[in-house]
């Protein structure tokens, strides 16, 4: 028989004293980690196919279980570590590209933590958003130049469609197929009570869903999945994905095992063949090419919806985005590399791309210098954590964000990073029914909302705490922001003087 | 109703033609208009000229007939009706079409049907009379394409790379030398007088559209294009 070279990543440890033996760990793991034997009473478990996913932890009525990394260890090579010994060997193995999920997990600079945010003192006073009105709504889409009024003072200046959200927080694309009913459920529920969007992804729009049409954003990728007319005509705005921060370059793979019953009517493609979204759009091969899907888009939508290009933030996104602007696109969605993806190669997620804060500065101050900045409004993802990377971003100069990742933490994901294998324990990244019905949408929709109103909030206080009122006196408003323990250039790029100056 | 697309950019042409009460409209002097008829559902469209890229795209049930040639992007995710087209076209015709039929008089471009797909009732159809440029039927998913490379009888009358990524449907070439270059994961066979009776009804659609002998067009030899799985990138991964 041939040697198993893996190691478990994880280690199951139970407190024996505390097990009461009721055997929910072994009903809920689906990786099989648990089992009672019945010969010695007792629960055995198998950490080789741990995932790390808390589950168990969670639901033990005793907290009798606790998982911990394997401290096995390879010998220390500050070269060579043990999980990149580990990939060679299930590529000597296997023969296969390396697949993994969730965002890119490497030590690189998380620039987000590198920026200071100001708060005004003495002169200038702060103000307390619980006592004062604060405005965290924002409008998406083009910007009319000037205005001009008629003679009995109404408003003579034609404008586009745009999206209004009530704060500047959107969720992001995930497609039903890559996260589950319940999950998708989840999203739209929240961003209709919250006055804001979700993001079908690439799979299409189940019906059950189209009620939640002015609240969505429909996407059209290479794959065109799902894409017919009521389905453009349901969305308050139609998304072409030209690409993924997880995943730049790449297209999308969701393989045929995943498509059952109700996958397979939202996609619009037969039960258990491998939806395939190719790399590139092919008939996209310049920014004449996108502007005239974007033009057929909104020609077949009659004009009434913004269309939004999304992006991955590669090395010269600046230029890009210059042109997407000049596309007749009317929102542009930059995903850095962090952001989160249900499958990608390994390799591509952990190597390709920049982040999304100098992608988005340079974006910012490339459409200000070129004077096209209103022509577009900037919504930026991967890897927004937290209030205060949205109030970062915004000073840096976007218009809104969008969460995945810190979405799915709010129904319970606990960043296992295995949604690829597609038995999430959590309900969420996977289509078993007896998976997905552990998230109870009915829940998962309130934490969302809950969420999204406490970033709200803090994001209020931090304004506030800045003197500023209102999100449109943040955007772009970098004086707000220093940085800290940062090198010229890169102060020079984020375009932000170094704390202390 | 007649339009006269003379010197009519196309926001203006399309308006008129969304907002036309009449089924029945002729568009003549077309010159290159761009989205032709886009999601349109529930007419018949004349179009007397060469109409511009996107030609029908996201078409909704209508029935659009160019005497002339077609550009680019003809029928992209169309989702039901008819595109006739007497003459030649560019390249993605059919991209990412999910039913309805396309026919093409003469040549095509690059691409031709490039991600169609089929399900349940929705079963897209391609007919080309003459030939095709690389990459037919790229990432196929369903319908079926046939190309009669009429006038092209000493050639095979399709590109390189057929059928890359092909994971379902079918591809019809009727011609006797066997497409060269085929990607590992489409089988090749000639078809059976079983097979023909899948396309049969196509090609007599086709022939009553372009006044051609279906029998004769039936009788010569065709090469069947099948994919050999549905999944064809599965060996690919191993989960990290
Ligand atoms: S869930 Fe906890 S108490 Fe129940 S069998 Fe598992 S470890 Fe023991
Ligand atoms: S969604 Fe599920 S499988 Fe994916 S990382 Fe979160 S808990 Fe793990």
């Amino acid at each position: 028989m041939a040697l198993n070279y893996f190691q478990p990543l994880f280690e199951v440890i139970r407190d024996k004293d505390r097990c009461i033996k009721c055997q929910a760990c072994a009903r809920q793991c689906s990786n099989e980690v648990h089992k009672y034997d019945a010969e010695l009473d007792m629960m055995i478990s198998d950490s080789q196919t741990c995932v790390d996913c808390q589950r168990c932890v969670t639901i033990c009525p005793t907290r009798a279980l606790k998982i911990t990394e394997n401290n096995n260890q390879f010998r220390t090579n500050a070269n060579w570590s043990q999980q990149t010994m580990t990939e060679v060997y299930r590529q000597a193995e296997s023969g296969g590209v390396l697949l993994s999920s969730m965002g890119n997990p490497k030590p690189y600079p998380v620039y987000w933590d590198k920026i200071l945010l100001n708060a005004s003192q003495v002169t200038n006073p702060p103000i307390d958003p619980l006592r004062e009105p604060m405005e965290s709504r924002v409008f998406l889409g083009k910007k009319p130049r000037n205005v001009s009024f008629n003679e009995d003072g109404s408003v003579n200046t034609k404008v586009t469609p745009t999206l209004e959200l009530s704060t500047p927080i959107m969720f992001s694309a995930m497609s039903y197929g890559s996260i589950s009913r319940n999950a998708h459920e989840s999203l739209a529920r929240a961003a209709t009570e919250l006055g804001i969007y979700y993001n079908t992804g690439e799979g299409g729009l189940h019906k059950d869903f189209y009620q939640y049409g002015p609240n969505t954003i429909v996407q059209v990728a290479s794959g065109r999945f799902g894409v017919f007319k009521d389905y453009l005509e349901t969305g308050a705005a139609i998304e072409i994905k030209m690409g993924q921060g997880a995943k730049p370059g790449i297209g999308g793979h969701l393989p045929g095992q995943k498509i059952l019953e109700d996958v397979s009517r939202t996609r619009m493609i037969p039960m258990g063949t491998d939806a395939i979204s190719p790399a590139p759009h092919h008939d996209i091969y310049s920014i004449e090419d996108l502007r005239q899907l974007v033009y057929s888009l909104k020609e077949a939508t009659e004009y009434k919806k913004p269309v939004i290009v999304k992006i991955a933030a590669v090395h010269n996104v600046a230029a890009i985005a210059s042109g997407i602007a000049r596309s007749g696109a009317d929102i542009i969605a930059i995903d850095g590399y962090r952001g989160g993806t249900g499958a990608a190669p390994t390799r591509i997620r952990d190597n390709v791309g920049i982040p999304i804060e100098l992608a988005l500065a340079s974006v910012d101050q490339r459409l200000r210098d070129e004077g096209i900045r209103n022509e577009v409004s900037v919504v930026v993802a991967g890897s927004i954590r937290s209030s205060s990377d949205v109030v970062k971003a915004i000073a840096l100069g976007a218009d809104a964000v969008y969460i995945g990742t810190a979405a799915l933490l709010a129904l319970g994901c606990h960043l296992c990073r295995t949604c690829h294998t597609g038995k999430c324990n959590w309900g969420i990244a996977t289509q078993r029914d007896d998976l997905v019905k552990r998230l109870n949408p009915e829940i998962g929709y309130k934490r969302l909302v809950n969420l999204v109103h406490a970033w709200d909030h803090e994001i209020k206080e931090m304004m506030g705490g800045m003197g500023i009122n209102s999100i449109e006196a943040l955007r772009g408003n970098r004086l707000m922001l220093r940085g800290i323990g940062l090198t010229d250039k890169e102060l020079e790029i984020l375009g932000i003087q170094h704390a202390g100056q | 109703m007649v339009i006269n697309a003379n010197e009519v950019g196309y926001f203006d042409l399309n308006k008129k033609i969304v907002e036309c009460p009449d089924e029945d409209i002729t568009v003549t002097n077309a010159m290159g208009q761009r989205y032709i008829g886009c999601g349109v559902a529930g007419k018949k469209i004349t179009v007397e000229g060469t109409p511009g890229n996107a030609l029908g795209a996201y078409l909704d049930g209508s029935r659009i007939i160019v005497h002339g040639n077609g550009q680019d992007a003809i029928g992209d995710t169309m989702n039901n009706g008819e595109i006739i087209i007497h003459g030649s076209c560019g390249d993605t015709t059919g991209y990412a079409m999910r039913s309805g039929k396309i026919f093409v008089k003469g040549n095509a471009g690059y691409r031709v049907g490039i991600h169609m797909k089929e399900y349940h009732e929705y079963f897209p159809k391609i007919v080309i009379g003459g030939k095709v440029g690389d990459f037919l039927g790229e990432y196929q998913a369903g319908g079926i394409i046939v190309v009669l490379g009429i006038g092209y009888e000493d050639e095979c009358p399709v590109g390189s790379f057929v059928g890359t990524g092909m994971h379902g449907g079918y591809i019809f070439i009727r011609s006797e030398h066997e497409p060269k270059g085929l990607p590992v994961q489409v089988c090749c066979e000639k078809a059976t007088d079983e097979d023909k009776k899948k396309i049969a009804e196509y090609v007599e659609e086709f022939s009553v559209n372009f006044g051609y002998n279906s029998e004769e067009l039936l009788s010569g030899n065709f090469y069947k294009l099948t994919p050999n799985t549905a999944s064809p990138y599965k060996q690919l991964y191993t989960h990290n």
